[in-house]
């Protein structure tokens, strides 16, 4: 899978009241999530953030509560990748499963600067600064997590599988 | 040949048909219980009815608590929380708590005996790691695989190296587990254990009550940590004496078992702390702070709201006034401690010094309701989250502190050291 898009950067540490605040979570709707995201970070960001968009960050991206509402926020906004230096644990799990990319690059991180435009191969982890000219390593991510992303998430990934064997079973039989 | 092992690798192992384990391994973990609030649970539910799952895996083991939001703020709210009563009703859970027997989630388990030592627990919420400190194995997921724990009973864990946390020496006066916890977190970082177990060991934590040690096994999450952990003991016993109504296990780290790390502290170094805007990293002796003035002053939460944590706030307010320039929120973190700290005379205290006093909620902690800042205010809490914006306006600051501080402070006006409002005897 390849992504490519301008680059938003942000620092360290950014946590999940931060990339949605509890004040909008009241309700789940992905696009409502999607007009606030960043908001406090970053007031122009939900309005001016556009479809494949790359999102860049320092350390312990994610961190504090386990909303799942935070990765489907950056979703609906449009951001096609996250790449940061490293990520909070409940934030890694939930970005997967509902089938948002992360990169753990502390290069990309440290150069790739605002403005940049990057492309991103899932497949080989190479991330490329194409306004620099500049090629960063991260670990590739495994054909199935591929797969999982592609369906759009862990659920839509499942229910596509089990699909798939009831067809078969009916074939067999 | 025998394979020592930390406490949290055996939980691990105990659940997963296996005799030893080792970090770095994924494992298929059986859980005990699952948990989810008012803020997460609707969006596990979708899950669950996605994935085609028509029951729960255990109609026991499946906790709904409404807390964050209610009693509902808005009319989206009670219509979350209206999808998870409904959903509970039609699982036929024995475990829903409705408002008016319940109360925040992470003091209401242990108390009601939900969470046993030697259980595995997972909880759609990131300070689900509090059950640690029952020696339990207890870490935060997402509201997708929480829906799908909902119908496996099951979820993949890695296997997480442990640190090791030893404190010796005793304790200053005022000090709690807020303070130790806050130190440690000051000491290595937001991201000092990422992805990692704490195991908190020594005299000085076996000294602490169930409270303090609940409070420090919450707060693990705010160091990156996967979960928390202490041995169960004497003091373990005696809380869940009562409570237990199913067998339970006992479990110990192996005096060889291998640590990542090992971190001492000598306790009798560290005084009240404080952590300033905007990271529970950004700790300091409360000695150390300056004149820092503050709006409100919030007690409670899943952090500080047990019933010892009232009564240091109670000792401290007894006959005094909260400052006229400061507002005082009480918040009892369950029906039950708020009815016992009412049968104690401790609300009627915290009445007459000023404060007012909320029902059970998770509120004004993540910036729900009932004591929201406005811009440029300042709140001290004894919660566990200082990010910016947290608790309203994200021009508002808040320093956190444990209940000795946050009461003494209410009263003047300022973040002060207990000992300028009360006379300590000696």
């Amino acid at each position: 899978m390849r992504f490519e898009g301008k680059v938003w950067k942000f620092g360290s540490d950014v946590d999940t009241d931060a990339i949605i605040p509890a004040r909008y979570l009241n309700q789940s709707d992905p696009k409502e999530l999607a007009k606030h995201v960043m908001e406090d970070e970053r007031s122009s960001f939900p309005k001016e953030v556009k479809k494949g968009d790359i999102l860049l960050a320092g350390k312990n991206f994610g961190c504090g509560s386990s909303r799942e509402h935070a990765p489907l926020a950056l979703k609906a906004a449009g951001i096609s990748c996250v790449i940061a230096k490293s990520f909070a644990r409940i934030f890694f799990r939930n970005a997967f499963n509902i089938g948002l990319p992360l990169l753990e690059s502390p290069e990309a991180s440290e150069v790739i600067e605002e403005g940049d435009r990057v492309r991103v191969d899932l497949s080989t982890g190479e991330i490329d600064d194409l306004t620099k000219k500049r090629r960063f390593l991260s670990k590739p991510i495994p054909p199935f997590i591929q797969e999982l992303l592609r369906d759009g998430g862990l659920i839509p990934h499942l229910r596509k599988k089990m699909a798939k064997r009831k067809k078969n079973r009916i074939k067999v039989s | 040949m025998t394979h020592p092992m930390t406490l949290t690798e055996k939980l691990l192992a105990s659940h997963s048909r296996r005799k030893w384990v080792s970090p770095g391994e994924i494992l298929k973990v059986r859980l005990d219980l699952v948990l989810a609030n008012d803020i997460t649970a609707p969006l596990a539910i979708q899950a669950f009815k996605e994935i085609g799952a028509k029951r729960v895996f255990h109609r026991d083991r499946v906790v709904l608590v409404p807390d964050h939001f209610a009693p509902a703020k808005d009319i989206p709210s009670a219509e979350q929380c209206k999808t998870m009563r409904e959903f509970a009703k039609a699982q036929h859970l024995t475990h829903y708590y409705e408002i008016g027997q319940c109360g925040i989630e992470h003091v209401l388990l242990p108390e009601k005996g939900l969470v046993l030592p030697g259980e595995v627990v997972i909880g759609a919420d990131s300070h689900t790691c509090t059950y640690g400190a029952l020696g339990a194995f207890s870490t935060g997921v997402g509201s997708t695989e929480l829906g799908a724990a909902m119908a496996t009973g099951e979820i993949w864990l890695r296997v997480p190296e442990t640190i090791k946390f030893i404190y010796h020496g005793k304790l200053q006066p005022w000090v709690s587990g807020k303070d130790l916890i806050l130190a440690t977190i000051g000491a290595i970082g937001v991201d000092g254990a990422l992805y990692r177990a704490m195991e908190f060991s020594g005299e000085a934590i076996r000294q602490l009550s169930m409270a303090s040690r609940f409070t420090m096994t919450n707060m693990v999450i705010e160091a990156g940590g996967k979960n928390g952990v202490m041995e169960p003991d004497e003091v373990t016993l005696q809380f869940i004496k009562g409570r237990a109504q199913r067998s339970y296990r006992l479990f110990r780290s192996d005096s060889n078992a291998r640590y990542e790390q090992v971190l001492e502290f000598d306790v009798s170094k560290i005084y009240p702390q404080v952590a300033l805007p905007h990271l529970p990293s950004n700790v300091k002796d409360v000695r150390e702070v300056g004149k820092v003035e503050i709006d409100q002053v919030v007690i409670g939460s899943c952090t500080n709201g047990h019933l010892e944590d009232l009564r240091i706030a109670a000792k401290i307010l007894k006959g005094k006034k909260v400052a006229s320039t400061l507002r005082l929120i009480i918040i009892p973190a369950t029906q039950e401690i708020y009815r016992q700290a009412l049968k104690e005379g401790l609300i009627e205290v915290f009445l007459s010094s000023g404060a007012v006093v909320s029902p059970p909620t998770c509120g004004p902690c993540l910036g729900g309701y009932m004591g929201i800042l406005a811009a440029r205010e300042r709140a001290l809490a004894t919660t566990n989250r200082n990010f910016r914006g947290r608790m309203g306006h994200p021009e508002s600051e808040i320093y956190l502190s444990g209940p000795a501080v946050a009461a003494a402070s209410a009263v003047k006006g300022r973040i002060c050291h207990p000992d300028e409002v009360i006379k300590r005897k000696t």
